[in-house]
């Protein structure tokens, strides 16, 4: 027993591996596989939102700026690779006809510049905004308005450039996914499983980061700042790499989307979106490994069913959802799993010191104050 | 010692997983971009069920968020002209069975359920949608499954799609004619304010474009965003302008905003009046202020004298849930819903290719509440009456202009030689 604990989520994630990418082709229909194709997206997005907000305690409230950075540099490349070499998108023609294609738009012709952009994009912007944030301390209820005001900002500014973003209506009808045609249904899956086998490697580098030093002094940081400062660390550091690694998996998660869902507007990357991706998090509990993931899974899955049975009250069920998951686990549905094995598993209560158990709140610092 | 041995067991798993990934992901491989696939996939035509007694149609509109307002009333128009059909024997003897959806007021929304109506619930066809945003997302998706989608509102035009019907008025239906009731009231100076989006955009390019032509100086041109209510500096410009006209293609609740910036800056119908091409009966009265005096651009209007319109208007009144008034949006989804039934039964068949093939061989008409409208079977839109109306103390409108006869649907503006022919053709090869 001992010795299997710190594999458990491992085997989990070969778990989930093996439903995502085995099983569900095999018994879902294409309109499902697309569904929860849109799931996994989300669920990339929350896995880097547990890991800087449950385990680093940012709450980043603005994860639809790298979702969109993502989701805009794939929408751009499918858009032109759909009109064809030398062709402007159709909505381009509509507004102004006889305006070049904006020069932004040129690079993203190339496939590996596009996709060197949905990864790299997130690091540049990440890293300058959370080194200017994280050195000056931002931190807290200010840190969340200041993201969540930058998703509100891309979502203004997409939409008042029509002319060269596509504005409120937004980029869709993409015909082709680096060449391959996308109404065809092989070519569906194929894309389904490239978002959920990123999912799964999402959630292993989360899992390896949990695991490593770093994985410590982030849980450190979120729990006693300054005391991990005196310890010779640089809290900012810390900080800016989970910052910087949640932006590339919201990227991500938005460059699969595109082909996915086949249309991305500025409101899919606004305030409401972004706040809908950590109330995820927050259901399935920020700090333990599955548990954004599947939070935004199962979000995902109410939106599309029971917002299609019952679409004034699915809302409504959502809120009181996370209020009462607010108020009676404020750790997520994920920390009821561990409360139950735990009254089953563990009479002893001798918790070993490779368990994570990001939900104590280090009692050993509190005796130090004296 | 056991860390190494246990990293090693980790990258081997790592790897392994890696593989499998690989190999899945490669299997789900289909076509690719130059093989000659069919794009159409021919499964999904026939998965319609017409071996029952009842045949299943889609309503897709936005009954929550922004749009709700407007579009809950295109649902509740759409289920009234479904039970007057089953009434009368329901379409080849089958009665309607609807599946409602909500498109939320977001355009991903509509894109998945439109797959939705398609793929799960095999309906025949699907009617709704409002913004032009929400069209276009739900275009794609009925193209690809070989659906069919009946589109209900005005809009921008440049469009024609074999999988989608528009029964609301297409460029040189509503926008041309109020041109041409701008000049013959001898206007000089006109100034435009539109939400920013798609359709006021591609509207006030094809107004400048003709405006030209007309001799009629556009004096201004300002946009906000549609969720944005604030018009202050933008109509502080209008005053600075003087313009003999303002043309407003501002749509749903923001016209509230522009309309108190207008009496707010001193504005009045006498000096400058406003022409609309989206405030109808139901959105005159909550505007916030009376209107009374200003214009708009409709092929409907309640105050219509046709006689089937007032036979409509007393069946909407008698409806639960009705608000009383008709409107040209309105009028536009009850007559989508008519048109279907004809022609399905033209065709005799549910099914997507006979009904086009239907509507290609022509002559398929409907007594509309705005008079007799045909459809063009090639171009999917419908020949429409247009009216200029006034706005009058009870929110109705006095009719001041009517077209001479019905304007034959002309989408890509091919009958005009000062659209562009670049522009057009780019357009129809773009569109495929």
């Amino acid at each position: 027993m001992k010795n299997l604990k710190p594999w458990l989520p491992l085997i989990g994630i070969g778990v989930l591996a093996l439903v995502l990418l085995a099983v569900a082709p095999s018994v879902l229909s294409m309109h499902w596989i697309n569904n929860l194709g849109k799931y996994c997206c989300w669920a990339i997005a929350a896995v880097g939102i547990g890991l800087a907000w449950g385990r680093g305690g940012m709450l980043v409230m603005g994860q639809g700026v790298f979702f969109g950075l993502g989701a805009y540099s794939m929408a751009m490349h499918l858009t032109l690779e759909s009109a064809g070499p030398d062709s402007l998108p159709i909505f381009m023609i509509l507004y102004d006809p006889l305006a070049p294609l904006p020069a932004f738009w040129e690079p993203f012709r190339s496939d590996l510049f596009t996709l060197l952009a949905i990864l790299l994009l997130p690091v540049i912007v990440a890293s300058i905004l959370g080194y200017a944030l994280f050195k000056s301390r931002v931190k807290g209820a200010y840190f969340a308005i200041l993201t969540q005001a930058l998703a509100v900002a891309l979502a203004v500014l997409i939409s008042s450039t029509i002319r060269e973003t596509g504005g409120d209506t937004g980029l869709s009808d993409f015909k082709y996914f680096f060449g391959f045609v996308l109404s065809d249904d092989g070519n569906k899956l194929m894309v389904y499983l490239i978002a959920a086998a990123l999912l799964v490697v999402c959630l292993l580098v989360v899992w390896q980061l949990g695991r490593s030093r770093f994985g410590e002094l982030l849980i450190a940081t979120r729990d006693a700042e300054e005391r991990v400062r005196f310890l010779g660390y640089d809290p900012a550091n810390i900080k800016l790499v989970a910052f910087v690694v949640a932006a590339v998996m919201a990227s991500i998660a938005g460059a699969m989307f595109v082909p996915i869902v086949g249309i991305i507007t500025p409101q899919e990357i606004g305030a409401s979106a972004s706040i809908l991706m950590i109330a995820g998090v927050a259901l399935g509990g920020r700090a333990s490994l599955f548990g954004p993931a599947l939070g935004a899974m199962a979000i995902g899955w109410g939106q599309s069913s029971l917002g299609s049975s019952w679409p004034s009250g699915w809302i409504y069920i959502l809120g009181l959802l996370f209020i009462l998951v607010t108020l009676f686990l404020p750790m997520g549905l994920s920390s009821l799993v561990g409360k139950v094995t735990g009254l089953v598993w563990r009479p002893r209560a001798t918790p070993t010191a490779t368990t994570p158990a990001p939900e104590f709140t280090a009692p050993e610092f509190t005796e130090v104050k004296k | 010692m056991l860390i190494t041995s246990r990293g090693r067991v980790k990258t081997l798993l790592a790897t392994g997983a890696l593989a499998a990934t690989t190999a899945l992901i490669l299997s789900g491989c289909g076509a690719r971009a130059g093989d000659t696939v069919e794009t159409t996939a021919p499964a999904a035509a026939s998965c319609i069920d017409t071996t029952g007694d009842t045949i299943k149609l889609g309503f897709l509109n936005s009954l929550t968020g922004g749009m709700a307002i407007s579009e809950k009333t295109v649902s509740n128009v759409l289920h009234m002209a479904a039970d007057e059909i089953n009434a009368d024997g329901g379409i080849l003897g089958k009665q309607i069975e609807y599946v409602q959806e909500d498109g939320a007021t977001d355009w991903p929304t509509f894109a998945e359920k439109t797959e939705k109506l398609l793929t799960q619930d095999c309906v025949a066809a699907i009617f709704g949608g409002w913004t032009s945003s929400s069209r276009k997302a739900v275009k794609p998706v009925v193209e690809e499954n070989n659906g069919l989608f009946f589109y209900p509102v005005q809009y921008e035009g440049l469009e024609a799609s074999p999988n989608i019907y528009y029964t609301g008025a297409t460029t040189n239906q509503q926008i041309l004619p109020a041109m041409d009731f701008l000049a013959s009231e001898g206007v000089k100076t006109l100034f435009l304010a539109g939400s920013d989006y798609v359709f006021p955009r591609t509207a006030n390019a094809i107004i400048k474009l003709y405006a030209a032509e007309l001799g009629i100086e556009i004096v201004g041109e300002e946009y906000v965003p549609l969720d944005k209510d604030d018009w202050t500096t933008q109509v502080a410009k209008i005053a600075e302008a003087k313009p003999d006209f303002v043309f407003n293609t501002i749509n749903g609740s923001s016209n509230v905003g522009f309309i108190k910036a207008y009496y707010d800056a001193g504005l009045t119908p006498e000096t400058t009046p406003i022409i609309s091409v989206s405030i109808a009966e139901e959105e005159a009265p909550a505007m916030g202020h009376e209107v009374t005096g200003n214009y708009a651009s409709w092929n409907y209007f309640q105050s219509l004298d046709t006689p089937d319109n007032a036979t409509f208007i007393d069946a909407w009144k008698a409806y639960p849930g009705s608000s009383g008034v008709t409107s040209d949006p309105m009028e536009a989804a009850y007559i989508s819903m008519y048109l279907y039934k004809a022609l399905v039964e033209k065709a005799g068949s549910f099914e997507v290719d006979d009904v086009n093939a239907a509507a290609a061989e022509g002559g398929v008409t409907f007594d509309a509440p705005e008079g007799t409208v045909t459809l063009d079977g090639e171009n999917h839109h419908i020949s429409k009456p247009g009216h200029i109306g006034k706005i009058n103390a009870e929110n109705q409108f006095d009719i001041v202009w009517s077209s001479d006869g019905v304007i034959e649907p002309d989408p890509y503006l091919e009958e005009y030689d000062w659209f562009p022919a670049d522009v057009r053709d780019a357009l129809v090869t773009s569109a495929g």
